[in-house]
């Protein structure tokens, strides 16, 4: 066991971990903080996408020791200051962007990850960029409109 | 996962004494070694951590007109840093895996991991590139020994990778829709002396140059140019995925719209 210290939403925190412990587990087992999810835990699904010093990383697939002294932005972290829903979140809820939800955090986090690269992207934009999300309700159509209406742009794509 | 501790050394001096002992396993962005642990395919004692040495990050050109790229460069910095310079090479990092994959894989990891169907041994293989290490030099030609298999001595890792840039390349790769390796992939580099044209994805012996395709296109870079090369299907990868028929002749589809594109 080795005491991890790293920042997670603006504050610092510091927890016990063993060298196999996985950024997501930290996150979610030490820290408390279970709104990332563990989808598949292969890499495959996006559902514990959180950012490490800016860069959307999948949390099962880097150690928390790999994030010492890193920056941590996590789902619980994209609210605003007042605790409304951040601009994201909201075209979620606006858009119907998530059915049973397991993927949401994940699927905000990337879109978040995007958006500040990419400000305006297409649909064919977002759909390549959310290429290593899964939504197992297949609820693509909806994300995607929530994304373009998050980036302030003109939702066009037909409900499905 | 096995127990083991992860040390994340600073310096490559300090990388490669942490690599002495007999229990000790580089990680690089670990995109492939974390699951790999998980399935416990792998039990190292400790995981050194090569992400956190600054002298193995970045991307730059160098006076002999090779793209130089730290070992511990992720794909999506290759992806957006080797634009100007060789696009060819940026479009193939920019479709590694996804985005939060390719911010933490590395060119180093997926070299030194040498997967039969990954992107990189591909790039390395047809610029002819110079794999460096912390000991030595190593020609791509000579670092490729089969899947999964490299040049590599225990505890040397790559440090750089130098490509030397061509006049025209064009990398095409079939993704295989779930993993999205390559089901085939070709990336064909053309230089003043000739043409290289790698393929990876089809070979049970991984990564693989294929010399009939480079000398008819050394003599006519053109799609035409391999209308009457046919390729084999002995020694392909046949899996639920695909034949062994059916990867070799891909890599004639996709050779022949590497030139085009490329032309």
């Amino acid at each position: 066991m080795t005491q991890v210290s790293m920042t997670v939403n603006g504050k610092p925190v510091s927890a016990d971990a063993e060298g196999r412990t996985l950024l997501v587990d930290f996150l979610r087992n030490q820290l408390r903080l279970t709104g990332t999810h563990v989808g598949c835990d292969t890499s495959q699904c996006g559902a514990c996408v959180v950012h490490v010093n800016g860069q959307a990383v999948k949390a099962c697939t880097m150690f928390a020791a790999e994030a010492e002294g890193a920056e941590v932005r996590t789902i619980e972290g994209m609210a605003n200051d007042d605790g409304s829903l951040g601009v994201i979140q909201q075209a979620f809820q606006d858009h119907h962007g998530l059915q049973c939800g397991f993927c949401t955090p994940g699927m905000v986090m990337s879109a978040a990850a995007l958006l500040r690269d990419n400000p305006k992207p297409s649909e064919a934009e977002i759909r390549e960029y959310l290429e290593g999300n899964i939504c197992r309700c297949t609820g693509y159509h909806n994300i995607i409109k929530s994304i373009l209406a998050a980036s302030g742009q003109e939702v066009a794509i037909a409900a499905e | 996962m096995y127990a083991f501790e992860i040390e994340r050394p600073s310096s490559i001096a300090d990388a490669v004494a942490a690599l002495k002992s007999e229990e000790a396993q580089a990680l690089g962005g670990g995109q492939t070694l974390i699951p790999a642990l998980k399935q416990r395919l792998a039990m190292p004692e400790q995981l050194v951590s090569l992400a956190g040495i600054p002298e193995m990050r970045g991307v730059c050109k160098s006076d002999a007109g090779e793209l130089c790229i730290g070992g511990a460069t992720p794909h999506a910095v290759v992806a957006k840093e080797a634009m100007a310079d060789f696009p060819a090479l940026a479009d193939m990092a920019g479709h590694i895996g996804d985005p939060a994959v390719r911010n933490r894989g590395t060119i180093g990891g997926s070299l030194a991991n040498n997967d039969p169907s990954a992107c990189y041994p591909c790039a390395a293989l047809a610029t002819g590139a110079a794999i460096i290490t912390n000991a030595r030099e190593i020609a791509a030609d000579d670092y490729f020994q089969g899947m999964f298999s490299t040049a590599l001595e225990e505890g040397e890792i790559i440090t750089e990778v130098k490509l030397p840039i061509p006049e025209k390349a064009n990398y095409q790769k079939f993704v295989q829709p779930a993993s999205r390796f390559a089901l085939v992939g070709v990336m064909v580099a053309k230089y003043a002396d000739g043409v290289r044209v790698a393929v990876t994805g089809a070979s049970e012996n991984g990564v693989f140059r294929w010399s009939e395709a480079e000398a008819a296109l050394s003599a006519d870079f053109s799609a035409s140019a391999l209308d009457d090369i046919k390729t084999s299907a002995d020694g392909m990868i046949g899996d639920l995925h695909g034949s062994p028929e059916y990867r070799a002749h891909l890599i004639g589809v996709l050779t022949k719209r590497a030139v085009t594109a490329a032309a």
